[in-house]
């Protein structure tokens, strides 16, 4: 398809490149510079892009080097002293960090126990409704708060846990409790919340997915399985869940890879004096250390280092997924 | 879907009804909070006091809504999000397209090296310090700008939208080769008109992206003029809990009327989201499965 169109544009660039690797490296550059001065209308589109891509993606990814000096705000990057490993040595040692590790991989553990079998089970469940109706109902409501920002969801959840708010009020008329509190003020509940009004807010966007594949599934697989006597949740169990093994599996590799990436957003809306101890996680200490005390060379290293475990998660799901898919590599 | 046409046994009869039931409490469980919110910043600041009520409020008033227009600085904050949610989603629609075409184009010399990028900038990045030195070498802290120029790109949506490009039947391009169109003019003519539904897609996720952001404005900006309406409400929040705190013994009045502007800033923060909900549902939704389903 696409030879016939480089052929329209001009008839003398090759449909296909040959390998290049035998030609001399002087004549493959000219080659080059031919072909981008015939193609320069087209490469004035992609060219913005490139300078884009270097100056607030590359650029950036250079500056990580200050996670190996000691930059100060008299500083710049280039006179900054090196230091060495220096930084890390400190985090190591280093109690608060450890402290947002442990809150990180609490809330991401949590979230992925609960959080990722909430959406599964509401798909199925949508998916098993026969009213037209009711069903798109269900599904605009359940999308909604997806489009909530996480200070709005941060500012209802301040007014609901608030002593004369929606969460007590429930409690009280409920009879499970007799006197009004403030849970966000408790520490030992902030995973919970962290974890629950997550769910709230993800799991009916979580379904849009798996009411994608199952809308694939032959119709005739059911019908065969009815006539063998199989009840509802059999069919469940037996043709809708293993035909959406693949993505779940998926799914689930690529949630692990963001396990230490807990939101930041939320975290900063919910956090308060009184629960910092359990709130705090590794992004928020990130931006305290180097936004409000301006450590950061140290803050950056502490950056670095939880995205390069997270690039080993991702390559490691990526192999996993890849033979899941049969050898097909997802990234 | 009618595989459930043919009616049959007790047991299927009983897994609906229960499936159902659970649905509905599942609706309950997202709209009551829902529409407590709602109902709570109608109330006067006495009935928020005292609370009780759940469904219906027990002293009706707009007095929290007066409050919140009464502060000029709500108005403009309005204004600042209304302008960055609008001219970000245009520039950013834009570009990507601009890139996504080109790259569309597999004989485009440097293809590959181009790609490695783009791929690369997905999973990597500088982090939170070095993109805070970077914006400020570039003189963009505190300026409007920083809500547009460093939101300009994205390599997902690029994809995307690269993906859409060719699909679209070459004839259409060569034809208009012929006739001695440019690149340019083809992209613009052609294509544009022609991937309107991904780029109203792109536009619609960007555009509530760009809607609900405040990090930028958190790292980025202190001067309160450039504040968009999540900064500001976030300002009521922080402000309102540290006080609530303070005045454990104290004023009883003084946090009720600070909640009720909250509730009464959340209203109107969530109002222009909700209220286009219900039309572009349908473009949200086919744009999960257009990023979904990539190669």
């Amino acid at each position: 398809m696409n030879k016939t169109s480089a052929s329209a544009t001009s008839a003398s660039i090759p449909p296909a490149i040959p390998p290049s690797a035998k030609k001399p490296m002087g004549q493959r550059i000219k080659e080059f510079v031919t072909d981008y001065k015939r193609q320069w209308e087209i490469q004035s589109m992609v060219l913005p892009g490139i300078i884009f891509m270097i100056i607030f993606c590359y650029i950036p990814i250079y500056g990580l080097t200050i996670a190996f000096k000691n930059y100060t705000v008299i500083d710049t990057l280039s006179t900054a002293p090196w230091v060495g490993l220096d930084n890390f040595r400190i985090i190591l040692s280093d109690e608060y960090f450890w402290d947002a590790v442990v809150n990180t991989l609490g809330i991401s553990f949590l979230k992925l126990g609960v959080g990722f079998i909430i959406p599964i089970i509401l798909a199925i469940m949508i998916y098993e409704l026969n009213m037209g109706r009711f069903k798109k109902f269900v599904q605009t409501i359940s999308y909604l708060p997806h489009f909530l920002s996480w200070i709005v969801l941060g500012g209802m959840l301040i007014t609901w846990f608030s002593t004369s708010g929606l969460f007590n009020e429930l409690l009280l008329n409920l009879g499970l409790i007799s006197k009004p509190s403030n849970i966000l003020l408790d520490a030992g509940k902030y995973w919970w919340i962290a974890t629950l009004s997550d769910i709230w807010k993800e799991a009916g966007w979580g379904t849009i997915l798996y009411l994608a594949i199952m809308a694939k599934i032959d119709p005739t697989y059911y019908e065969a399985a009815r006539i063998d006597g199989a009840g509802r949740l059999r069919q469940i169990w037996n043709i809708t869940l293993p035909n959406m093994k693949a993505i779940i599996s998926l799914n689930l590799i690529l949630t692990v890879s963001g396990l230490l990436g807990s939101n930041l957003d939320q975290t900063l809306v919910l956090m308060n004096s009184q629960n910092r101890e359990k709130a705090e996680v590794i992004n928020s200490y990130v931006y305290r250390m180097g936004m409000t005390q301006g450590d950061f060379s140290y803050a950056t290293a502490v950056g670095l280092g939880v995205s390069i475990v997270s690039v080993i998660l991702l390559l490691m799901a990526n192999k996993v997924t890849s033979k899941l898919n049969d050898n097909q590599s997802v990234l | 879907m009618n595989r459930k046409v043919i009616r049959e046994g007790l047991d299927s009869r009983i897994f609906d009804a229960v499936n159902k039931v659970l649905l509905v409490c599942f609706m309950v469980i997202i709209l009551v909070p829902l529409w407590n919110v709602i109902i709570s910043s109608l109330s006067s600041g006495r009935a928020l006091a005292e609370g009780g009520f759940i469904f219906w409020s027990k002293e009706f008033s707009l007095e929290n809504y007066r409050a919140v227009f009464n502060d000029s600085t709500i108005g403009q904050s309005f204004v600042v999000s209304v302008a960055k949610t609008f001219i970000g989603v245009i520039t950013h629609v834009f570009f990507c397209a601009m890139i996504g075409y080109g790259l569309s184009k597999r004989y485009i010399r440097g293809r590959k090296l181009y790609v490695a990028m783009g791929v690369i900038t997905m999973f990597f990045s500088g982090g939170m310090i070095p993109t805070y030195l970077l914006i400020k070498s570039l003189g963009l802290l505190n300026s409007f700008w920083v809500y547009i120029i460093p939101a300009l790109f994205s390599y997902y949506d690029v994809v995307i939208l690269m993906n859409f490009f060719r699909n679209v039947p070459d004839s259409l391009e060569e034809s208009a080769k012929i006739d001695g169109a440019g690149d340019w003019h083809i992209f613009l003519k052609i294509f544009i008109p022609l991937s309107m539904p991904a780029m109203a897609t792109i536009a619609l996720f960007n555009g509530v992206g760009q809607w609900n952001d405040f990090m930028t404005t958190k790292l980025y900006i202190t001067d309160q003029a450039l504040y968009p309406l999540q900064m500001k409400l976030y300002e009521i929040i922080v402000q309102s809990q540290t006080q609530s705190m303070q005045n454990i013994g104290g004023s009883v009045v003084i946090e009720t009327t600070t909640k009720g502007v909250q509730l009464a800033t959340i209203v109107i923060t969530t109002l222009p989201i909700v209220a286009m909900y219900p039309i572009l549902q349908r473009y949200f939704i086919s744009g999960m499965m257009l990023g979904a389903v990539k190669e």
